[in-house]
């Protein structure tokens, strides 16, 4: 590839922070009050989201073109890599390893999960009302609690080693010791925010969120 | 040592061998093969001096006469990185190896990030080439005598000389999993040597230019953090500090550029 890659390679590693990683922050506490709330602790967190001003726009410019572009470019980055692991069996060399795989991973995840849930949205084939329903209906497909729980991980495990290579690559944490203490703070992060999206794919199967399907179907097929 | 040089000839004598798998190439556009030796074995051995054995006497495992293997060395104390190979698996120097502490059979391979010339020849051309980019030196020529430069304090001069023990022998590039023909990353070495020449306090004076040169296309962009490169320096230069230091000085100039400081 022509040109200079030093500013795209920088603006990759930034995107992924900000905004992306502060969405995927605030993605995982809304799915969480699934979990705490139920039902209506969802409904609330939901509004709470569409109540904000602009919000298309912030979508726009947040999260739908800051992840278009990491993820394009971020296939590219992927591409440019070998992997050898066999070789080089050192703990940052199999994160490294990950941090592409996973990368792939959610961007597969990222795409099939967009189409499933916002699109339809923009479609009018559900409402953001019927939004803990749809989700309910979702997961009364295994295959779909599989791909979501195999979704989940790639992107929590992806954002949080990401992190930690942010704060590398911007000259952060800079000394072995800082990068251990890091890697240790971000491995965290990624057990606490995969905890709560599983947790939250846990709650959308409950009886609650299916009543409430079952309900609005029945509404449908009245209507 | 008396004893080791009594000991020598009785070790031939019984006859021990010592089996080499080795990845050769005749010409650097034919295919490669391996072909298996089996070296006399001799007390306190390393991989040159099996070499130099089968240099010797050229003849395979299967008894054949064939061309001998050839490989670069020079130093033979691990300070001129010549002799860098893939030696069970691992990039590092064939000098400073020792037969006794390898598994066997021993395989030898050349480091095929390189462009290989022939055998376990490799060609590190763009290591020089990356410290002609980055300007790896410090100008002092003046039309007149410039005078003494500032001092360099004791406690710089002693974490900078680690950096300085570079050889560039090429086992960082070959140990990265981003430097390969799909990505246009500088490699490890070079960048600590920006570190190097920026730390001395001469040197300091065209530290922008070489910042500038790291964040070209082929710099220090294309590093992804898999810090293979710091477990392999067969010096122990502290490779992933130095790149961690140069991303931040990188970043300084950008907002400088941006900011027209």
């Amino acid at each position: 590839m022509k040109g200079n890659s030093y500013l795209p390679r920088k603006l990759h590693s930034l995107l992924g922070v900000i905004p992306l990683g502060l969405f995927i922050v605030e993605h995982a506490l809304t799915n969480y009050s699934a979990f705490e709330g139920g039902q209506e602790g969802f409904s609330d967190a939901i509004h709470l989201l569409n109540s904000l001003p602009l919000i298309f726009f912030m979508e726009m410019f947040i999260i739908w073109l800051p992840i278009l572009f990491h993820g394009v470019y971020g296939l590219y980055i992927a591409y440019q890599s070998d992997l050898n692991t066999g070789r080089f069996s050192y703990g940052r060399n199999w994160a490294f390893a990950w941090q592409r795989i996973t990368g792939v991973i959610t961007f597969i995840f990222v795409a099939w999960h967009f189409y499933d849930t916002r699109i339809q949205l923009a479609l009018g084939n559900v409402s953001h009302e019927e939004l803990g329903q749809h989700m309910n209906n979702i997961f009364s497909n295994p295959w779909a609690i599989a791909a979501y729980t195999v979704g989940v991980l790639a992107a929590t495990f992806h954002f949080a080693n990401g992190l930690w290579a942010f704060l590398v690559s911007w000259g952060i944490t800079i000394g072995p010791r800082a990068q251990k203490i890091s890697s240790r703070i971000c491995m965290g992060i990624f057990v606490i925010l995969a905890a709560m999206f599983l947790l939250s794919i846990f709650a959308f199967r409950s009886d609650e969120f299916a009543t409430a399907a079952s309900a609005a179907l029945s509404a449908v097929s009245v209507g | 040592m008396s004893e080791a040089t009594a000991a020598a000839p009785t070790a031939s004598a019984t006859g021990r061998k010592v089996k080499f798998i080795i990845t050769r190439r005749e010409r650097p556009d034919a295919p490669s093969f391996t072909e298996e030796f089996e070296v006399p074995y001799r007390p306190n051995m390393n991989v040159i001096s099996a070499l130099m054995e089968i240099q010797r006497n050229p003849v395979n495992a299967k008894g054949q006469k064939t061309a001998p293997v050839c490989w670069e060395s020079n130093c033979l104390e691990e300070v001129c990185g010549a002799c860098s190979m893939v030696i069970n698996g691992k990039p590092r120097q064939a000098c400073s190896t020792l037969i006794d502490k390898l598994e066997q059979p021993i395989r030898l391979e050349p480091m095929s990030t390189f462009p290989i010339v022939r055998d376990l020849v490799i060609n590190r051309e763009r290591m020089f080439n990356a410290l002609k980019k980055v300007k790896a030196w410090i100008p002092i020529d003046g039309t007149y005598d410039l005078g003494p430069g500032p001092r360099m304090a004791e406690s710089k001069r002693q974490w900078a000389y680690e950096l300085s023990k570079c050889m560039t022998c090429g086992v960082c590039l070959e140990a990265c999993p981003n430097v390969n023909d799909r990505n246009s990353f500088i490699g490890p070495a070079p960048i600590s040597q920006v570190r190097l020449f920026n730390a001395h306090p001469t040197g300091e004076m065209n530290a922008h230019e070489r910042l500038e040169a790291l964040m070209e296309e082929g710099g220090i962009e294309g590093c992804g953090n898999s810090q293979n490169c710091v477990r392999s320096c067969p010096k122990g230069i502290p490779l992933t500090t130095s790149i961690a230091a140069m991303n931040k000085d990188t970043t300084k100039q950008l907002f400088k550029q941006w900011l027209g400081l």
